[in-house]
């Protein structure tokens, strides 16, 4: 396109600048659009996971509903009660929205579709992901309402606190590539990563549902305690996109998962043909996001202090653990420093595996060991002070 | 580094802003605005509102936040010794055991002071 453009007779600084535009609007529209599909699809997920039918009376499957909604929410008025912060009001939904369309410029399409290949890729993601607490902070601080502000401090202990056991994830295959461009840990996978570290897939899941404030840690939103949470006093089409941003977040925790640890667009021919390779990276971030979906369909909501506890008790120590071993398996290990072909990763994927079996097995027995001791506990209390169980249990710290 | 590689993100930054702040114009064109004193109340279940928004908050959430800056920004730290991993010897290793290693007493520490029990 450069060159075409250059033909025409602009500059070549120009050409270059006008095609960069060109691949800006193409990747962030493409974004938006899937949004459309998305929602339909999550919910029609969702509906099966209840054993509901789903939209269905909008077009063939009511696969345009999302249009139809879309449609609706933009003639909403738009509601600003008094009191509100005009400024930081109104920047949060775009900030919201921007934040996850950022990560998009360094995701690999395929071998030859990308944004930019930035050489701190897995840093640019943490840093521009980081935006989205802002937003969330902004909205909560801005509304001049108790339950927003509430939400926003437990969006600041959340999202903050479960960045932790997310950084420590994202440095696993930063270690094992040798790289943090996201294109080159996609190429370095001959064997994707999940089957070398699935402990760590579990660690980036489990701070990606959390980070995303879904599922079982949809604190932030609480509809029985905070009303909605952040967004309470937003309608209209600012509510509008923060439902865009929260879904784009969340499908893009699975299209991370697929290019960290399920080998990118890694497939048969993907090499050659570009289209296919973003196939495979579409089918393969689908099946990451549909676990998440199954997850935050399945799990009830957990409480403030079990989450943090969950986090800074179980996860951040389990992160570091998880770290510190894959390192030194991998010193370890002859020949790690070179792996360019699916037979150099074979035995060390192995090792690596075999090692994350013992750490599922030695976390499971402490876990169980912790659970049995604490049932006994309060078993002991309720025996001894004749209380209700419900008002022992959770009172451990 | 690449300057070229960065122009991408600067134009996304700049670009990226319109795509959500078009269609909230559009809506501000399209909806009806009739404000009036009820509709403009702070939401509060439909009830009138009790008190100032601004109420005290937990001395909680501020700790965990600082427990999460000191974290963090030692976890930055990790990030070229991974990347670099593959090319240093056993030395490295070694100095970013010790590293993590301070990590591990530095949680260790704040779960014992209770700074990470929420009651």
């Amino acid at each position: 396109m450069t060159g075409l453009l250059q033909d025409i007779g602009f500059s070549r600084d120009l050409a270059v600048l006008i095609a960069k535009a060109a691949g800006v609007i193409v990747v962030a529209v493409f974004g938006l659009l899937w949004t459309l599909l998305g929602i339909w699809l999550e919910r029609k997920w969702a509906a099966r996971f209840q054993d509901r039918v789903g939209p269905n009376r909008v077009g063939p499957f009511g696969l345009i509903q999302t249009v139809a909604d879309t449609v609706k929410i933009l003639l909403k008025e738009d509601i600003m009660n008094k009191g509100v912060d005009r400024w930081v009001f109104n920047l949060a939904p775009i900030l919201a929205v921007l934040a996850v369309t950022l990560i998009w410029a360094v995701v690999p399409f395929s071998a030859a579709w990308i944004g930019t290949d930035l050489n701190i890729g897995v840093f640019y993601l943490l840093a521009v992901g980081a935006l989205g607490t802002v937003a969330v902070i902004m909205a909560g601080w801005s509304s001049n309402n108790k339950y927003a502000l509430l939400s926003a401090y437990r969006a600041v202990a959340q999202l903050v606190s479960y960045e932790v056991p997310m950084v420590l994830a994202l440095l696993v295959p930063v270690l094992l590539s040798g790289s943090m461009s996201t294109q080159e840990i996609v190429r370095q996978q001959h064997i994707w990563y999940v089957f070398a570290a699935p402990l760590t897939v579990l660690l980036f899941l489990i701070s990606g549902q959390a980070e995303i404030g879904r599922g079982p840690f949809d604190l932030l939103e609480a509809e029985s305690e905070l009303v909605s949470g952040f967004h309470i006093e937003y309608s209209g089409m600012k509510f509008g996109m923060f439902y865009v941003a929260e879904f784009l977040h969340a499908f893009t925790v699975g299209v991370l998962t697929a290019i960290l640890f399920l080998g990118g667009w890694r497939g048969p021919f993907a090499e050659d043909v570009a289209i296919l390779g973003f196939f495979y990276l579409m089918i393969k971030s689908l099946f990451a996001y549909w676990v998440l979906v199954w997850v935050r369909m399945t799990l009830p909501r957990v409480r403030i202090d079990h989450l943090l506890d969950f986090n800074w008790k179980f996860l951040v120590p389990v992160g570091l653990a998880n770290l510190l071993i894959v390192a030194l398996v991998w010193k370890a290990i002859p020949g790690t420093d070179q792996i360019s072909s699916f037979g150099d990763a074979v035995v060390p994927t192995l090792a690596l595996l075999l090692v994350n079996v013992a750490m599922f097995l030695v976390i499971g027995a402490l876990l169980a060991d912790r659970g049995r001791r604490e049932r006994a506990r309060i078993e002991a209390r309720v025996a001894g002070a004749d209380l209700p169980v419900e008002t022992v249990a959770g009172a451990g710290d | 580094m690449n300057l070229n590689e960065w122009i991408f993100i600067g134009l996304f930054f700049a670009l990226g802003w319109a795509l959500p702040a078009t269609p909230i114009v559009l809506g501000k064109i399209l909806a009806p605005k009739r404000p009036n004193q009820v509709k403009q109340q702070t939401y509060e279940c439909g009830v009138e509102m009790v008190g100032s928004p601004w109420t005290q908050f937990r001395a909680q959430y501020y700790i965990f936040a600082l427990v999460f800056l000191v974290f963090d920004v030692e976890l930055v730290f990790l990030f070229p010794w991974a990347l670099a991993y593959n090319q240093l010897g056993l030395f490295a290793l070694f100095e970013m055991t010790v590293f993590i290693f301070l990590l591990v007493v530095a949680l260790v520490y704040t779960w014992r002071k209770g700074a990470l029990r929420w009651s």
